[in-house]
């Protein structure tokens, strides 16, 4: 049976992680090549970079840093932030990345999706999805939540889907950083409305929480950043817990 | 001198990676004097079946693949083309193993199937040396060969389907061995001393 999957994010800017940089055990916290091989020997499934570089030389650096991590990393990992390009995911994926996540450029082009996937295969495009409670509705957000746009969440989840996304990397952006658990509700509508694989991200703080996004939403994988950066729950710790609650997961 | 095939539908520097690890010689390619001088050949691929096979007629790889002699593993899309048919795109593939590859049905399972599954041994094979049965691999795909006589190990995404498969000099796996740590980089060592 095909395992729920437990997935560390880690921001990067400049070719250097940018958060957990207070982490004690760390040699050198601000490596994406020593966290990465950090979390591929605890049992992550696989790992997520989000570039935050905003310079010029942008895609060089993040073009480097992917074909650091590719020689060093034997498990699958993502590539996001700021791209909105063929070429950049073209380029990316040839590094050695297996996926990239598109976010503000598809909602300006949502034909990048379906360009993506015919050109590189749907199981390489990830629609990271940010959507935030206002009024009756969630509506979608974008430029790392600094924008609001029209699309209400579920419809836009639904478009990408049918587009040619292979998978939906949903944030909560009411949930994200409160650590009070992910978006149960919105999520299993989510998980309803699309046949594609989904993401959880944005509340996580306890074991409980994975537990509840596995089990009550159905969502086929958990994502987190500070809670595991900082060790406040160890992945095998994380993953003991779900296998002893009956989540199928690989230890 | 290990020839990584690359026509444009393949992750190949991943399987770079990996051999560089391994410390083999390969050299990525697509020409058929290269391949056919190298001791195995891998055979990479992710995207779409009838993009890839195109590919492979435009570099004039398609007969090459089909007759070389020597140990050659197909892997994810590389194991579908190595089949007879796939339906993506409906077209005619290598045609060295018999069957079609097929769509998973997403109104029973999430399309595409991705991430770690167990895979059940069926037939020995010298590519699962000091792998246990049950091992877990990373899997990212929408479309699948059924059992053929020819499988050597099954996973299970609500049908069971063709995790590895091998007949004479021909291997593939529907898994990624290059993204499936530690019991991945064993399989492409067993193969890489085969």
């Amino acid at each position: 049976m095909l395992c729920k999957r437990i997935i560390p994010c880690l921001d990067v800017k400049d070719g250097r992680v940018v958060k957990g940089t207070n982490f004690v055990n760390l040699v050198d916290a601000g490596s994406p090549i020593e966290l990465a091989a950090r979390y591929s020997n605890e049992s992550a499934d696989e790992l997520v970079f989000l570039d935050i570089t905003a310079s010029a030389e942008k895609r060089k650096t993040l073009v480097h840093l992917v074909e650091e991590v590719a020689k060093v990393l034997r498990i699958p990992f993502t590539v996001g932030g700021g791209i909105s390009e063929l070429d950049d995911i073209d380029a990316l994926l040839k590094a050695g990345a297996d996926k990239v996540s598109l976010n503000s450029a598809i909602v300006k082009n949502p034909n990048l999706i379906s360009e993506a996937a015919r050109q590189f295969g749907s199981q390489a495009i990830v629609a990271a999805i940010d959507v935030k409670h206002t009024g009756n509705e969630y509506k979608v957000f974008i430029k790392g939540g600094r924008e609001e746009t029209d699309l209400i969440g579920i419809e836009w989840c639904k478009q990408a889907a049918e587009l040619g996304a292979g998978e939906i990397l949903l944030t909560s952006m009411d949930k994200d950083g409160t650590k009070s658990g992910y978006d149960i509700k919105f999520l299993k509508e989510l998980t309803s409305a699309v046949t594609i694989p989904v993401i959880a991200s944005g509340g996580a703080g306890k074991k409980e929480d994975f537990l509840e996004a596995f089990n009550e939403a159905d969502v086929d994988a958990c994502l987190a950043a500070s809670l595991f950066h900082y060790n406040i729950l160890p992945i095998k710790e994380l993953k003991e817990y779900l296998d002893a609650s009956g989540v199928i997961v690989r230890i | 001198m290990i020839a990584v095939i690359n026509y444009g539908a393949g992750n190949v520097a991943s399987v770079a990676n990996a051999l560089a690890e391994l410390k083999q010689d390969y050299i990525i390619t697509d020409n058929e004097f290269e391949i056919c001088d190298a001791n195995k050949v891998i055979f990479p691929g992710v995207g779409e079946a009838s993009f890839a096979v195109k590919q492979l007629h435009k570099l004039n790889l398609f007969t090459v693949l089909r007759i070389v002699k020597k140990p050659m593993l197909g892997i994810c899309l590389g194991l579908q083309l190595m089949a007879d048919f796939s339906e993506e795109g409906n077209v005619t593939c290598l045609g060295i193993f018999p069957g079609r590859s097929i769509k998973f049905d997403n109104k029973l399972v999430k399309v595409p199937h991705m991430g770690w599954n167990s895979m059940e041994i069926v037939k020995d094979s010298k590519l699962f040396n000091g792998i246990k049965n049950g091992e877990r691999f990373y899997f990212a795909h929408s479309y699948y060969l059924p059992e053929t006589e020819y499988t050597t190990a099954l996973s299970n995404n609500n049908v069971k389907f063709t995790a590895a498969m091998e007949k004479n000099n021909y291997y593939g796996v529907q898994f990624h061995p290059e993204k499936s740590g530690d019991a991945g980089l064993q399989l492409i060592k067993n193969f890489v001393m085969l």
